[in-house]
């Protein structure tokens, strides 16, 4: 009897442990976002949403966990040969299967970086510096540079890896070409090593994926979502209605004016984190004379007190509180606090004085102040347009009137790639994927040249800071390489080039029986989720 | 009627011709492609290179000339945002548009004319008055509160329609629809609304003002004389000539609200023409800017050509002067 009852109970206790397991295997995360990823083909696009959805499926060497370190993903170790400071030696994961079951080697990364290094490749910007990429054996590749680069393994983070056979088999060893007439193989189908495999995909509508069960982190991970439906919905007040009503489990790009009435909700959760991005203002330094300002014969933002004015009239807590309600952090350098040289005492910045402003200002020979075209972008950034129109109203504080063209970031940043440049004053903001400042100072600071420079629409050039600049990538003895970083950003601030405004802070919404940390890098890696148990 | 069709033919294909040169000269005040086609690390001369390769640098004339020659061949290129084959893309969007305008379309004119009707009969009644009062209020509201206030009111709070999408579609040949499944009809309810209100409010005052001017005239008052029944004045001969202006009115408007559909697309996040054209303005997608334009042309002149070769059937009027001019 006695023993009858304990079998009972231990049925029982298996039957409900049996259910429990079963409520938990089936879980589909609906996850939206205002952009849809343009193309599934890793390769083809550099751009936010597409990394983000294509992180499930596809793996690159290694990634970057929530705190901005660098983790192993699809090589487990690398190193720097001793002997020869030109090659990059990864040690790849052994054991790890495509989706179609091929097994992964060190043809599939000797073949991607190729492709992402071809001319159709969004990536190949990242991969200047490679001369060659060798196979080794089986686990084992070198990646061969032009000169000492200390850094290359910090380019990997967004470059996927493909199977070289499939994309043999389907004709898409190149990434698209637009000129073409037809449709590249890997912009609808996928064939990766990553933890969810495509199921089906409605570009700008819906794109669902399933759990990869044979996948090598199986064990390592949670991998509690079983089924993702990614749909993007681009009016933000449908994607917060969206969540609202349930529809959907978890939202990227909330607006700033929403997260105090989701916040409010018991239903959800609201994350919020900062984004490795900054936001800053950008001037002409180097014209003899400026086109849009009022002043004959010189150019006011080559005097460095003009500039130093500006930046002090800058409230940049006024900006936070009221622009951005509460989500971002004021910055003083355009740097985020995730990049390898950042320092609280370079993050500092003036206090507000018109006062002082002003006297700089006639210092420089200007008492009335002057005018002046601002370029702003009024559909990359959080709130950008507001952030230019109250920087308007404060340098109007100090006597230099700033007229504003707000137009879109299709029309903005051609004006500052443009060579030479087609403005003089102007908002920009600046990820830095490769979590070092040399990321910074080759586009943003280094004279226009080549492939440095790209961004650097201050027109500003420096002999001695572009040699500084090009040493770190090739210096290897890291003390030197960190003594020239904070010997760069004491220049560079010192001539107050940028005026600073804040870091971005980003934002996900979702139901509060799931916790999606914020991710600097604005990716989400689905899994690492668990479900809350109740 | 052959030498009328031809006429009306040709002016299409110029009116076409115009539109996408007009498009063509347009598309430089958009921005420019290159920026958004290419990460942050590229070089000035990668950028370069591509805007070269895909034929950016020629001039605007050059442009057009190789877009029309390569549309004559039913090419129109590869987006440049999506890498896929433009007329892949609007095939794939056609089906959700159409679906969406053809029901309110439909559902304008039906509850236009009912309502229009109901309004000039009982002219003085307070729900005649209550339904004008709410036509101006629906004339006046910008389509996009609407639609907002109606996913609140339905998804949010009540929770008996999703806010946004098309539900589950189901195929037929290349045609996806949503009218065959139950999501897919609960998703088309608000956007139908939504789109059809301005046109049901439009179509209901035309045909109250036409009703009440039919009531007035000889015929009407005739045929009260002879004693014939209230109810069959109003239904068989007073409606019968109030349609004609109704129907036409209706039926050209049925091009704006498959072209100007944009709005409530995106609101509802409808994944149709509107939509496609949205996101190929924001990234500067010529190819797709160039194809859609061209398409919602096409549409126009086709309305257009029905209603005109409807006019020539329907009036004598125009034959008589078409065969005038002809001696």
């Amino acid at each position: 009897m006695k023993l009858r009852s304990l079998a009972l109970k231990l049925a029982l206790l298996a039957a409900t442990s049996v259910a429990a397991t079963a409520a938990l295997e089936a879980r589909t995360l609906k996850w939206s976002r205002s952009g849809d990823s343009l193309t599934l083909d890793p390769h083809a696009q550099n751009e936010g949403p597409t990394a983000a959805v294509a992180h499930q499926m596809y793996e690159p060497l290694a990634t970057r966990s929530v705190d901005g370190k660098l983790v192993p993903a699809l090589a487990t170790a690398w190193r720097i040969l001793p002997d020869n400071p030109l090659i990059w030696e990864f040690k790849l994961r052994q054991g790890v299967k495509f989706h179609d079951g091929a097994p992964f080697t060190a043809d599939d990364v000797v073949f991607s970086l190729e492709r992402a290094m071809s001319p159709t490749s969004d990536f190949k910007g990242l991969w200047t510096s490679v001369e060659s990429v060798a196979k080794v054996d089986d686990h084992t590749v070198h990646v061969k540079t032009k000169g000492p680069n200390p850094l290359l393994v910090q380019n990997v983070t967004n470059t996927f890896i493909m199977n070289k056979a499939w994309a043999e088999k389907n004709n898409t060893v190149k990434p698209q070409d637009f000129k073409n007439k037809e449709e590249n193989f890997a912009v609808r189908n996928v064939n990766g090593t990553g933890p969810y495999m495509l199921v089906s995909r409605e570009p700008d509508v819906k794109t669902g994926l399933k759990r990869n069960d044979s996948y090598w982190g199986r064990g390592e991970t949670p991998m509690e979502v079983t089924e993702i439906i990614y749909t993007p919905v681009k009016q933000d007040a449908t994607r917060v209605a969206a969540l609202l009503s349930g529809e959907v489990d978890f939202v990227q790009d909330v607006p700033v004016q929403d997260i105090q009435k989701l916040q409010g909700d018991s239903k959800l959760r609201v994350n919020i984190g900062p984004e490795n991005r900054s936001i800053f203002l950008g001037m002409d330094v180097g014209s003899a004379d400026l086109k849009t300002d009022n002043v004959t014969g010189k150019n006011p933002l080559a005097d460095k007190r003009v500039r130093q004015a500006l930046n002090m009239a800058v409230n940049r807590e006024a900006i936070q509180r009221v622009v951005m309600r509460g989500q971002s952090v004021p910055a003083g350098a355009i740097i985020p606090p995730f990049v390898a040289g950042y320092t609280n005492e370079l993050d500092s910045y003036p206090k507000v004085d018109v006062n002082a402003a002003k006297k700089l200002l006639s210092d420089a020979g200007y008492p009335q102040g002057f005018s002046i075209t601002l370029h702003c972008p009024n559909d990359r950034y959080v709130n950008d347009e507001g952030i230019c129109q109250a920087v308007v109203g404060m340098f109007g504080q100090i006597g230099v009137k700033a007229n504003l063209v707000s137009q879109s970031k299709s029309i903005h940043f051609p004006l500052i790639q443009k060579d030479p440049p087609e403005t003089e004053f102007f908002l920009l903001g600046w990820g830095v994927p490769t979590y070092d400042s040399d990321y910074i100072f080759t586009f943003l600071y280094h004279t226009r040249a080549g492939a440095r420079g790209g961004f650097n629409a201050l027109r500003y050039s420096n002999k001695d800071v572009d040699a500084k600049i090009v040493s770190l990538a090739s210096e290897t003895d890291l003390n030197k390489r960190n003594a020239t970083v904070a010997d760069l950003w004491k220049i560079l601030k010192d001539e107050t080039l940028y005026i600073a405004i804040h870091n971005q802070t980003l934002a996900y919404a979702m139901k509060n029986d799931v916790n999606v940390p914020v991710h600097p890098d604005n990716t989400v890696w689905i899994k690492y989720l668990s479900f809350k148990r109740s | 009627m052959f030498a009328y069709a031809a006429k009306s033919l040709s002016q299409g294909l110029l009116v076409l011709l115009v539109v996408s040169a007009l498009a063509f000269s347009m598309f430089r005040f958009v921005g420019d492609p290159i920026a958004n086609m290419m990460g942050q690390e590229a070089t000035q001369q990668d950028r370069r290179e591509l805007a070269e390769h895909l034929g950016l640098n020629d001039s605007v004339p050059t442009q057009y000339a190789r877009f029309i020659g390569a549309a004559l061949r039913g090419d129109f290129g590869v987006s440049y945002r999506q890498a896929r084959k433009v007329s892949d893309l609007i095939a794939e969007k056609l089906p959700a548009t159409i679906e969406l305008a053809v029901l309110s379309a439909l559902f304008a004119t039906v509850c236009g004319v009912a309502l229009g009707v109901y309004a000039a009969i009982r002219r003085d009644g307070w729900l005649a008055h209550l339904v004008m009062s709410a036509s101006l209020v629906g004339v006046s509201l910008p389509t996009f509160l609407i639609g907002i206030g109606l996913i609140y009111l339905f998804a949010v709070e009540l929770r008996w329609l999703p806010s946004f999408g098309r539900g589950d579609t189901v195929k037929i040949g290349w045609w996806s629809t949503g009218l065959l499944t139950t999501t897919g009809l609960k998703s088309l309810i608000m956007p139908v609304l939504t789109l059809g209100f301005f046109q049901l409010t439009l179509i209901m005052r035309l045909t109250r003002a036409q009703m009440l001017e039919t009531m007035r005239t000889e015929y009407v008052r005739f045929a009260r004389a002879r004693g014939i029944p209230e109810q069959t004045i109003r239904f068989r001969h007073a409606l019968k000539n109030t349609m004609v202006p109704v129907i036409t009115i209706a039926g050209l408007q049925l091009g704006s609200v498959i072209a100007f559909a944009i709005v409530t697309e995106t609101v509802f996040q409808w994944p149709g023409l509107g939509s496609l054209f949205v996101n190929a303005v924001q990234f500067v997608d010529i190819p797709v800017m160039a194809a859609y334009l061209m398409f919602v042309a096409f549409v126009f002149v086709v309305v257009n050509l029905a209603v005109d070769l409807a006019y020539f059937i329907l009036d004598p009027r125009i034959r008589t002067g078409a065969a005038a001019a002809k001696r």
